[in-house]
């Protein structure tokens, strides 16, 4: 007389099930990642050698699945309607503004986004239309990561979460809080949910199918150029875009001896600089 | 392209890719007078944020009206960059910052071919970019700076019509022959830091040569895609 013992068991192992699928595909796309010698060795990474296999998998989705929807979102959905579902989904991106500005205790900030809320809700038709920012009302995109950022808590160690690109412990974890200021959330039945999430999903990477392959281009790392830049843009979110100065105020020879060319006497040995200088290591741009 | 799409942060992620750009790739428009502090410096200098501006509406000028460097063609690029924006560039220094300590032990020949093959990257960067510009416009935000400095950071805001907008800094010191940017930034990300941290991970492996010979492969692979 106990079915309940069968039942449970049930759902549990599919969600292996799903799990080890996952992890089967994830390998075999991120076979392609190569791993560097001296992976993990930075401080702020330590985790690079799954990261890596992480970002190759993403990479390849991308490719493969994201890009190429997006794509045939855009040529399929003209430019306004495209428009009005980017402005609907950053309205009910509001509410997540407002609890964290209330959280970062920044009353200006949390009255400007709750303004934004009520008034494109409203006057700008369910958030169709950004009408608040033209009555001067700019957006202030914020997050739990941030907020426990200005809190006093420092990233922890660069992860690539799968599907959903870099991050770090400390914004992994603020993805929890975020995950239910979110008013998708609530939408039933979980059809609709997901259908609401996969037109998020298409509409957020639409935004960006026009800066191509600029990482690819600019980086000889792609990886270690999308963590660094990751870390260093957090970091100044964090700070309200003014961050410290970190490791970049010194010029390894601003004055002249060196540009005449010659090496000075005694500066370090044989061409094998760290990736920092005097100052902290790299890692030390964390907070 | 890495896909980090999925979350709001996801964006920010992007702001790497956004930062080759954004710099050249963003239309200008000189911001209100109020919104432009007065220049505080002796009267024969441009204070560096008229000049910023007076470069971003320049060069948005002539892309606009250049329609090689819309359809990317490689050699326009090189010639608007060589004659409007270099000259207002201190790009050995900002070379020297993003090679790091190893600066120091390279020899004339593995500096210039640093600043070579950095130039070209950056170029061969920019030119897919430029062919992007549309209707954005580019306005200053409040400097932080003492009017005295002679470091300073114009603070910018590329505004498009559609989205956020998104902060474009550049760092200029004050030079004999006047203001020169060797610095950017973009919603966060300074180009020379993470350039910096990028080079050293290839210095760490192959040094100097390494890294002149990593650069070299990269220009080439990405002239040989250029090509129509």
């Amino acid at each position: 007389m106990r079915p309940a013992l069968v039942h449970p068991a049930q759902p549990a192992l599919r969600r292996l099930g799903f799990w080890s699928l996952l992890c089967a595909v994830l390998l075999a796309a991120g076979g392609c990642a190569t791993i560097p010698p001296d992976a993990g060795n930075n401080p702020v990474d330590p985790l690079e050698r799954l990261n890596r296999h992480v970002y190759a998998f993403n990479d390849g989705f991308d490719r493969a699945v994201a890009q190429p929807v997006a794509r045939g979102y855009t040529s399929v959905v003209p430019r306004p309607a495209r428009d009005c579902v980017a402005n609907f989904f950053a309205n009910i991106g509001e509410v997540t503004n407002i609890v964290n500005a209330a959280l970062q205790f920044n009353v200006t900030d949390a009255a400007s986004d709750t303004g934004r809320l009520l008034v494109n809700s409203t006057a700008g038709l369910l958030g169709c239309f950004d009408v608040a920012k033209g009555m001067g009302l700019e957006r202030n995109r914020q997050d739990f990561g941030i907020t426990l950022g200005k809190w006093g808590l420092p990233p922890g160690p660069y992860i690539v979460l799968p599907f959903y690109g870099p991050s770090s412990v400390r914004d992994a974890i603020g993805e929890v809080p975020d995950y239910y200021t979110d008013p998708v959330r609530l939408v039933n039945p979980k059809t609709d949910y997901y259908l609401i999430y996969g037109v998020r999903f298409i509409d957020r990477r639409s935004q960006f199918l026009d800066t191509g392959n600029l990482v690819n281009d600019a980086a000889l790392d792609p990886y270690g150029f999308v963590r660094d830049g990751y870390l260093q843009r957090r970091r100044s979110r964090v700070y309200d875009g003014n961050p410290p100065p970190s490791t970049m105020e010194d010029d390894p020879d601003a004055p002249d001896p060196a540009v005449e060319g010659k090496p000075p006497a005694g500066s370090g040995p044989s061409g094998k600089p760290g990736p920092s200088k005097e100052g902290p290591p790299a890692g030390s741009q964390q907070h | 392209m890495a896909s980090q799409f999925l979350t709001l942060k996801s964006r920010s992620a992007h702001a790497v890719a956004a930062v080759l750009l954004a710099v050249l790739a963003c239309g200008a428009e000189p911001a209100a007078a109020a919104d432009t502090p007065a220049p505080a410096a002796m009267a024969a200098d441009v204070a560096p944020d008229t000049m910023i501006l007076n470069l971003s509406v320049e060069v948005l000028d002539a892309i606009r009206n250049d329609k090689a460097i819309k359809a990317g063609d490689f050699d326009r690029v090189q010639k608007l960059v060589n004659e409007r924006i270099l000259p207002k560039v201190d790009f050995d220094k900002m070379t020297r910052l993003s090679v790091g300590r190893a600066w120091r032990t390279a020899t004339p020949e593995q500096r210039a071919a640093l600043t070579e093959q950095f130039r070209l990257l950056l170029m061969r960067t920019y030119s897919g970019a430029l062919s992007k510009v549309s209707d954005q416009k580019v306005r200053l935000r409040p400097s932080r700076d003492e009017a005295s400095a002679t470091d300073v950071i114009v603070r910018t805001q590329v505004v498009p019509s559609q989205g956020d907008p998104i902060g474009l800094d550049y760092r200029l010191e004050k030079t004999d022959a006047g203001w020169k940017i060797y610095d950017l930034n973009i919603l966060g990300v300074w180009l020379v830091e993470n350039y910096r941290n990028e080079f050293g991970q290839t210095l760490n492996q192959g040094g100097v040569d390494g890294l002149i010979q990593a650069l070299t492969k990269k220009n080439q692979s990405l002239a040989a895609g250029a090509k129509p």
